[in-house]
């Protein structure tokens, strides 16, 4: 079955989506959209030690995403500047490691165009193996943080008053998202993972009342995202990437549509007249 | 053994080479409702923060007894538009409960029938009575309220604060509060703490009252139901907090 690379990159895409959706909501409500940006900008030096050192390359990106996220801590710790000075400091600073290091090992080929987009219709078997596997552990492991983690991003000292530990949940959901980006590359590339990450979120935002179903819409935004930008890239010949991104934002401009106003008037008005 | 709850010994907290508060010490027990009132800036919300462990002290030690289950009223609390958020999973933001639980919690203070409001459409004062709700559903052995009535009508607040004593005897918990209502803080605390980035005065309401230092902060001849809120100071602060002593009668 997977000999198919149709359907290698269906396995592949679907696994994907269905992290990024509940990941996506806790950027979206943390406000961290430009740090998985600056995360995604550190891959290119996590490919490019991959390339020279021949390791294994989500690993390699994983590790220097990790790196960069203890960076940015320190920095926290030791300067008063905002944070998002910070993260802009750090993205172009390692993307540019990443190009200067790659300029000397000039034996090393690397597809840029696939790094930047990703190109899904080539995924290997363990390319799949690595998205549902990670997958499943980056779910398990957000599903047993969640508490803590939802209860801080509400309101930090009311969760640490109640005795939770907010700080070690966003500790490791930073690497959680790392690990995201990391799996990701193969797929859409680190132009466009925080885009997949941010609209499904952003377009379940609009339809859904409580945290976890936002959660649960988002990732079904994602999966039919992947689903129809496989399908409509092989219709039209498009990179796959982007389309996937393309559809994701036509569904988050279907759910800006007054649909759920109609909704909720029609049942408003069926309560009042049950009043 | 001390049978205190939460207990801090001479306690301040700088920032900047700023003292924001200094030389506190209170104890909390069961049971009882201690009461910090104090001037805007005066360190109550430090105090507060302090007692609950999120601010660790600079100086002193503050010590909470181990495995209590404790709830946190803050003073203010803003939700993201981009988190969708009803009262029901506020209250279950910290622990889950069951559904008969909450509805009792949101019934004691009034807002039963907002169970599946989004939280962003609640009036300030719906959402101070949420808080509440959701801090008296955990059953804490200790409450923390900073300023738990602001924004709520006065008839609401007489009634919030009736609640705040009837938890207190049904779940035998021991009570920090900060408030701004004189009559409340006379009439149904065990003990008051005067703050002005030091302890000015502490004790009990009824000999606190009779008290010189209590008369120079709230003024002789005020009855205690009509009393609003004045510090008529005994002392100058100079701008960075510190006090001029050179100006003290005495």
């Amino acid at each position: 079955m997977f000999d198919d690379f149709i359907v290698r990159a269906f396995a592949a895409g679907i696994g994907l989506a269905f992290i990024t959706g509940p990941l996506g909501c806790f950027i979206v409500w943390r406000r961290l959209s430009y740090f998985g940006d600056t995360i995604a900008h550190s891959a290119l030096l996590g490919v490019t030690i991959a390339y020279a050192m021949n390791f294994n390359l989500i690993i390699a990106v994983f590790v220097v995403s990790c790196l960069l996220a203890i960076s940015l801590l320190f920095l926290q710790r030791r300067t008063s500047l905002p944070d998002d000075a910070l993260l802009g400091l750090l993205a172009h600073s390692v993307l540019a490691i990443g190009l200067v290091l790659l300029g000397i090992l000039s034996f090393i080929r690397i597809d840029l165009m696939g790094l930047l987009f990703g190109d899904i219709l080539s995924v290997n078997f363990t390319d799949v193996l690595f998205v549902w596997i990670g997958g499943s552990i980056v779910l398990t492991i957000l599903i047993l943080i969640w508490r803590p983690l939802f209860a801080g991003t509400v309101n930090l000292e009311l969760a640490k008053a109640e005795g939770l530990n907010p700080d070690l949940a966003t500790a490791i959901f930073t690497l959680l998202i790392a690990s995201v980006i990391a799996i990701s590359i193969k797929i859409v590339g680190i132009l466009l993972i925080t885009g997949l990450l941010i609209i499904p979120a952003s377009a379940s935002r609009n339809l859904s009342s409580t945290p976890i179903q936002m959660a649960v819409i988002s990732s079904i935004i994602g999966i039919a995202s992947v689903v129809l930008g496989i399908q409509t890239s092989m219709i039209w010949n498009t990179s796959t990437g982007p389309t996937i991104l393309v559809i994701t934002l036509s569904i988050f401009i279907l759910t800006l549509l007054p649909l759920k106003k109609l909704l909720i008037s029609k049942k408003k008005i069926e309560l009042s007249d049950k009043r | 053994m001390n049978d205190y709850l939460v207990e801090l010994n001479n306690c301040g907290v700088s920032r900047n080479h700023k003292w924001l508060v200094r030389g506190v010490s209170l104890k909390v027990s069961q049971g009882e409702i201690v009461t910090l009132i104090g001037p805007n800036g005066s360190g109550k919300s430090t105090t507060a923060k302090m007692s609950l462990d999120i601010l660790k002290p600079d100086e002193g030690t503050n010590n909470i007894k181990k495995g209590i289950r404790i709830s946190y009223v803050p003073q203010k609390i803003s939700i993201d538009w981009s988190l969708p958020l009803r009262a029901i999973d506020f209250v279950n933001l910290v622990k889950k409960h069951k559904t008969s639980e909450i509805n009792d919690a949101l019934s004691i203070t009034g807002i039963k029938h907002l169970i599946y409001e989004d939280v962003r459409n609640l009036s300030g004062g719906e959402f101070q009575r949420l808080l509440m709700a959701r801090a008296i559903a955990k059953e804490p052995h200790f409450l923390v309220l900073d300023e738990p009535v602001q924004g709520v009508d006065y008839p609401g607040e007489i009634a919030l604060y009736k609640t705040i004593q009837e938890i207190v005897k049904k779940i035998n918990c021991g009570i920090l509060l900060i408030s701004h209502n004189l009559h409340v803080v006379m009439s149904q605390t065990d003990y008051v703490i005067c703050l002005n980035g030091h302890v000015c005065c502490s004790g009990a309401p009824n000999t606190v009252i009779k008290e010189p230092e209590y008369i120079n902060l709230f003024g002789k001849n005020i009855d205690p139901t009509l009393a609003f809120y004045q510090h008529d100071h005994d002392h100058e602060h100079l701008p960075d907090g510190s006090i001029d002593d050179s100006g003290r009668d005495s």
